[in-house]
């Protein structure tokens, strides 16, 4: 019998581990198609990461669920409105620019994040996770910032990509400190991490950043929400028609 | 004439065994000595290991396990438990002396504390040249950097520490 505040962890462990599987599948379109080979080799990596975050978040998820759920049929059989990824990770890869502001950004956030959280004395599964994340991270989070310098302070064609990438993205990077309910239930328990209060210190790393960059942080933009309560932009309906494809059309196909 | 016999604790056998277990990646590394093997117990008489994964979405895990499932059972061990240990994470700090001098033999450069973060000037594997360029921080697996060495021409790997 699951009681409510083991629903609000298992909805809490979800939400990390939907995060990081719809960033991996989204970088994992770059395979083959990166600007160059050591580029392209370095997003997939960076998306074999995310999956193996993905992985252990969704085996966690299952062992609370008891209910003979397994890491796959989470990954492979939920519908759109249970997944309870941020929108930014959902949005498409759009240009090199696009997917290295995304990476950057959310990086930052992981940082933050996983330094709280792999210090949860309340749960010790979830903080071995996030210890284990955060060595992972800290490479992204390099590689990531190097290449927003790289793109702002490079040609006016790189410059200008990039801030179109930060038109287009910034509008959704609210919703990552706008804490869920469950978020704030887990907070409050000591288990889980007030996310409203990482925004400080992830607003003051990204100026930095963008600083070097020669890039401006917009002001005054309005933020979308709803991914972490399901609500989402339409395009993770496609991502999830790709991702869960054969297991749709096979149930239960394996090799 | 007394016979010499070596008799080998289960503990030891296990190891041997282990010893036997390549990183499919890798494939001079064995298990002991990428520094994944936590712990060696006995339940009821089958060995139980404790294994931490190096990075969280390494795709040689599962081959590993595998591996280690098959080399028990050649050895007649038909009820190995594997375990998944996630804490502490894994670091390269584990890996033995061994093991780094047996990267280096195979052509890539060991881990070295003083290129935590990957920068230029990593030792050559070939020609020992520190005259070498960090070409990207992700080679060919999410473990190893890439370099050229600017003075044999030849591109290396770097077994990142971690």
């Amino acid at each position: 019998m699951v009681n409510q505040s083991t629903d609000q962890l298992i909805n809490y462990t979800l939400h990390l581990a939907d995060n990081t599987l719809i960033l991996a599948q989204r970088n994992s379109e770059w395979c083959g198609h990166g600007p160059v080979l050591e580029q392209d080799i370095a997003i997939t990596n960076i998306s074999l990461d995310l999956l193996g975050q993905a992985r252990n978040f969704y085996q966690y998820a299952a062992v609370l669920l008891g209910n003979g759920s397994a890491e796959d049929s989470l990954a492979y059989l939920r519908s759109e409105r249970e997944f309870k990824n941020c929108l930014l990770l959902e949005l498409p890869k759009g240009d090199w620019a696009q997917t290295i502001l995304r990476q950057f950004l959310f990086s930052q956030f992981q940082f933050l994040l996983f330094s709280k959280l792999q210090n949860s004395n309340q749960d010790e599964q979830l903080a071995a996770i996030a210890a284990k994340s955060l060595k992972e991270v800290t490479y992204h989070l390099r590689w990531s910032s190097e290449w927003m310098i790289r793109l702002g302070d490079g040609t006016e064609e790189s410059n200008s990509r990039v801030r179109n990438a930060i038109e287009e993205l910034w509008r959704y990077t609210g919703e990552l400190f706008e804490p869920s309910d469950y978020e704030l239930q887990l907070a409050a328990e000591g288990t889980g991490v007030d996310v409203s209060k990482l925004k400080d210190e992830w607003l003051n790393k990204v100026k930095e950043v963008f600083t070097k960059a020669t890039l401006d942080i917009p002001e005054n933009i309005f933020m979308q929400t709803g991914g972490k309560n399901g609500i989402h932009t339409e395009h993770l309906g496609f991502i999830l028609t790709e991702l869960q494809y054969m297991q749709r059309t096979y149930p239960g196909a394996k090799w | 004439m007394v016979k010499k016999v070596n008799i080998l604790s289960e503990e030891e056998k296990i190891l041997s065994i282990l010893e036997k277990v390549y990183d499919p990646e890798v494939p001079v590394l064995s298990v002991p000595d990428l520094g994944i093997i936590r712990k060696i117990d006995f339940e009821n008489g089958s060995p139980v290991i404790t294994v931490t994964t190096t990075y969280s979405g390494c795709p040689a895990t599962e081959v590993i396990n595998n591996d280690i499932r098959m080399a028990f059972l050649e050895h007649g061990y038909n009820n190995i438990i594997i375990k998944n240990q996630l804490s502490p994470p894994w670091t390269t700090e584990w890996m033995s002396e061994a093991g780094k001098r047996k990267l280096k033999e195979y052509g890539i450069a060991p881990p070295d504390k003083k290129f935590s973060v990957p920068k230029d000037g990593i030792e050559c594997p070939r020609c020992n040249s520190i005259n070498t360029t960090l070409i990207s921080e992700f080679g060919s697996t999410a473990c190893k950097a890439l370099y050229r060495c600017n003075d044999c021409k030849e591109p290396f790997d770097y077994f990142k520490c971690h």
